[in-house]
């Protein structure tokens, strides 16, 4: 950075009380904010470390910290990857209906209406995965199982609950749906119009005109969007601890068995309660674990939206 | 009440660049001065840097002295807050605040600098300001409504009354009729000519025939070319500018021949 | 070319170009009536008892038949795009059908135990029927009012920074993009953060209510900088400058003129990040853990919370098991109601209280 963006001396600058008392306190709450951070990290550390060196002995488990995590990463990265695979079309899809195939005056309204999902507590989510979604899913997975039973996702057998790892995915699904959604919108509706008549011009049906002009244009930002969804779905706790059944320590592919691993987040929420001693910090490093993905993650995807800067950013 | 401008090799930068060159124009006290010329040769720029709000802007500085009655508006104990509460500004576009009404409007210099007052006082000013601004017919009967809810030509005459309530030296303008239709225009110039009489105004205008319809000098500004420094070309009686110049390149712009 | 333009048959003229301009079409009624023809079919296989999951399927299959009769009818292209049509329209559905039946789910369930008692029994002592939620609706009011008095000022003043202060710099840029970054946080890292941090002044096992406020802080700092930064940054920067003309000092024209203006704005960001956040269970469970007694003092010891109320009800319901998976449901309507309201107020607020008359 050159010196002509450090504040120059003027001359007959007075600067007065208020002033500075103002612009001091504004300063510190930004600086603030990057102590928090820190912060995050830093006392994650702390606490984290010992977990990380802690004797299989000496914890709940009885395994040391790698083996003991690596079905919780596995798990994590699962849900959150099948969750991303099924939201992301259907974002993309609510967000072409809103922005383009339905009416411009109502657009704003079935915004508003998606919105309102990301309104909706998680532990209500939880509630309704265990309660609603999980029993009306069982019939599915038991034909899954009979009919595409030779793929290893749905190898079975079919689990009686439906508290599968599929179910969680599509609770986890429903949730980042809002956010990728808000942000596919914007980017669709910021589709430059000139290119847009250009392909209705050159005789394109609606479809053709959005795979000529709008997704070309769209592509990075949805993109960021999948990303972001995936930071959200990654770290998205109360949701995957309620509907799932979990076995520890299982690392399998199949996604609608009774046997399905857990994730970081959800077996923090689990396990906490009772943890004592070595054990909570054997928690407190898997959430370090599990904000050091997360972190990538955003960093990455935020990267992806500054970089294009006429995305303004929602949320 | 009403001070002379003396400025005297003003250079204007920001950052690194300089944006205005070199200018030495005397102002008397009480009496209308506009700046003309061509778009970006930076008569704003000058205009804003005789009450310091030009600092507004980041890496904005001046080389070279301002007087105003003999005193150094640049100099090391001037507080350039103080400096705007003797030099008004009138803006290109009415800006009244929306969260006020017309009567807070009015007060504003003084109800955001938490002044305290007696209600009768307030109310003086109030009248004294709006009956200046030529708005007090207007408004009287509705002081407590929100002063974005007037037309723009009324918006501006308020942004005039809060300008001079806080009875300023000098009032400063900068394109204040560019956003009006010709009534409303014909309407402030006529205020301009009775708040002659106390105080010292500065115009930035457009328009050649309201400088000079309202002015008794004008300063002619021009581009020494693209990417240069504007220039203060020449400046004089406005009957003398417009009929006579001594310049080849005012003449040009005042026949509408460039710019 | 001497195409006459007068109506005809399709196919039968001369020319290809009128075989493009007359093609052939499906009826102005044949989207609307696929439509209604899946939607019966899957409303009579749902009456008749195949499970709500199939018989969406079946109305989406049906309404495939849409691009199928297009193909036939209209050709290739035409047919693509009415089953792009149909896709995009389903997955709105789809989107819908959650919200739907999460509301309808909570609302059916959680409105049989909202009563008197429910609201103003803590469950303190209390086997099987009976009790309430009042300890929990204590704590969730008190943690996320904690929460709001430590995160609005920081949140404010660092929009403020970065808006009116920071003029781009290269600190001001670092706090931007770490916001953005910030907000992906999960929150059971922020309870795991609050947790770590206790630990060290208060020792193994701290459970506190200040606890859960500081980690909901987290999570609602970076929502509260972002929209207030867009808030600011709405404020027409004539207004600053008419400020500065009148003689206003820098923070007074903050102050007095730019957070007025953006007031209502402001206060719908604030609203809508209190409903984010009220809804949060995994740092509470974490720091702020759960109990059946009353408890008024953020700094000792454990205090209820509704989400986490609610999902300790339906993880351990005890014997029998109904009344508590009850009264989890009517936690999650209590819970969904505030939220909604806020969400209500935040739109309001947003609506009436922005000043009129602003370009």
């Amino acid at each position: 950075m050159t010196s002509t963006l450090a504040p120059r001396r003027k001359r007959g600058t007075v600067v007065r009380a208020g002033d500075r008392i103002f612009s001091g306190l504004s300063t510190s709450a930004g600086i603030l904010i990057l102590l928090v951070l820190a912060g995050v990290a830093a006392f994650l550390t702390i606490e984290g470390v010992p977990g990380i060196l802690a004797n299989p002995d000496e914890v709940k488990s009885g395994q040391s910290f790698w083996p003991y995590v690596w079905p919780l990463v596995y798990g994590t990265l699962i849900a959150a990857t099948v969750a991303l695979i099924i939201a992301t079309p259907v974002a993309v899809g609510v967000a072409l209906f809103i922005s383009h195939y339905s009416p411009r005056k109502l657009g704003q309204i079935l915004g508003y209406l998606v919105d309102l999902l990301a309104a909706v507590p998680s532990v209500v989510y939880g509630l309704w995965g265990i309660q609603f979604l999980a029993p009306n899913m069982v019939p599915v997975y038991t034909w899954l199982e009979d009919n595409l039973g030779f793929v290893p996702f749905f190898a079975g057998p079919a689990s009686a609950t439906g508290r599968t790892i599929m179910t969680a995915c599509i609770v986890l699904a429903v949730m980042i749906l809002p956010i990728m959604t808000a942000i596919c919108r914007e980017i669709f509706l910021q589709t430059p119009r000139l290119h847009e008549e250009a392909a209705l011009a050159l005789g394109a049906t609606r479809w053709e005109m959005a795979r000529l002009a709008i997704f070309p244009y769209a592509r990075s930002g949805i993109v960021s969007a999948a990303m972001l969804g995936l930071g959200r779905a990654l770290g998205e706790t109360l949701a995957v601890a309620m509907v799932l059944s979990v076995t520890a320590g299982t690392v399998t592919a199949n996604l609608i068995s009774s046997t399905n691993p857990s994730t970081i987040a959800a077996n923090i929420a689990l396990s906490f309660g009772e943890a004592s001693g070595k054990t909570v910090n054997v928690l407190i490093a898997s959430g370090l674990v599990l904000f050091v993905i997360t972190f990538l993650v955003n960093f990455a995807a935020r990267s992806v939206v500054d970089r294009r800067k006429e995305f303004s950013g929602a949320n | 009440m009403a001070k002379s401008i003396d400025v005297s090799d003003l250079n204007i930068y920001y950052g690194d660049f300089l944006a205005v060159e070199d200018v030495t124009i005397p102002i008397a006290a009480k009496s209308v001065t506009a700046f003309i010329g061509p778009s970006g040769c930076g008569k704003s720029t000058f205009l804003r840097s005789l009450n310091r709000m030009h600092e507004v802007i980041r890496g904005a500085r001046v080389e070279g002295k301002v007087l105003i009655d003999g005193q150094d508006l640049y100099g090391a104990d001037m507080d350039p807050v103080n400096v705007r509460r003797m030099i008004g500004m009138v803006f290109q576009r009415p800006n009244p605040f929306p969260t006020m009404s017309i009567y807070d409007n009015v007060l504003a210099g003084q109800k955001l600098n938490s002044k305290r007052m007696k209600k009768s006082e307030s109310d003086d000013i109030v009248e004294r300001s709006l009956r200046s601004a030529g708005l007090w017919a207007e408004v009287k009967d509705r002081l407590d409504r929100p002063g974005s809810g007037l037309s723009g030509g009324q918006q501006q005459r308020l942004c005039i009354a809060r300008a001079i309530s806080v009875e300023p030296e000098i009032l400063l303008m900068d394109e204040p009729c560019s956003a009006l239709d010709p009534i409303s225009t014909s309407v402030i110039e006529d205020l301009i000519h009775e708040l002659k009489s106390q105080y010292t105004i500065v115009i930035v205008t457009h328009n050649m025939q309201q400088a000079a319809r309202v002015s008794d000098e004008t300063a002619f500004f021009n581009l020494s070319g693209v990417g240069k420094p504007g220039r203060l070309i020449e400046v004089g009686r406005t009957e003398t500018i417009f009929s006579n110049p001594t310049d080849p390149a005012t003449e040009a712009y005042i026949q509408g021949r460039f710019g | 070319m001497t195409t006459t333009l007068s109506p005809q048959t399709p196919g039968s003229g001369p020319l290809d170009v009128q075989q493009e301009l007359y093609g052939a079409q499906l009826p102005s009624w044949g989207s609307k009536a696929v439509v209604g023809l899946a939607l019966v079919v899957g409303a009579a296989l749902y009456l008749t008892g195949t499970n709500l999951v199939l018989a969406a399927l079946a109305v989406w299959v049906v309404s495939l038949g849409l691009p199928v009769w297009s193909v036939v009818v209209e050709g290739r292209r035409k047919a693509t795009d009415r089953l792009v049509t149909v896709l995009v329209t389903s997955a709105f559905a789809l989107a819908m059908f959650p919200l739907v039946s999460i509301l309808y789910t909570v609302i059916s369930k959680g409105t049989k135990v909202l009563s008197a008692e429910f609201f103003t029994y803590s469950m303190r002592n209390v086997v099987g029927e009976g009790g309430g939620i009042y300890q929990a609706l204590v704590g969730t009011l008190l943690i996320t009012g904690a929460a709001a008095v430590i995160s609005i000022p920081i949140g404010i003043f660092a929009a403020i920074y970065l808006v009116e202060y920071a003029d781009g710099n290269r600190l001001s840029r670092w706090i931007r993009f770490l916001v953005d970054v910030m907000t992906g946080i999960p929150s059971i890292v922020a309870g795991l953060f609050a947790y770590a941090l206790f630990v060290v002044f208060f020792g193994e096992g701290v459970r506190m209510g200040i606890g859960g406020s500081v980690a909901l802080s987290v999570l609602m700092i970076p929502v509260l900088v972002r929209s207030t930064e867009e808030m600011l940054k709405l404020v027409p920067n004539e207004l600053r400058e008419a400020s500065y003309a009148l003689g206003v000092p820098k923070w007074r024209t903050v102050a007095k003129v730019v957070l007025p203006t953006a007031l209502a704005g402001i206060v719908t960001g604030i609203t809508l990040a209190i409903a984010r956040v009220i809804g949060e269970t995994a740092p509470l469970l974490i720091i702020a853990g759960a109990t059946d007694s009353v408890n008024f003092n953020l700094f000792d010891g454990r205090m209820a919370t509704l989400p986490v109320f609610a999902y300790q009800s339906i993880r351990s319901p005890g014997i029998p098991p109904e009344f508590s998976i009850d009264r989890a449901w009517g936690a999650a309507l209590t819970l969904l109601l505030i939220v909604m309201l806020l969400n209500l107020i935040a739109r309001l607020v947003s609506y009436f209280f922005s000043p009129k008359g602003e370009r």
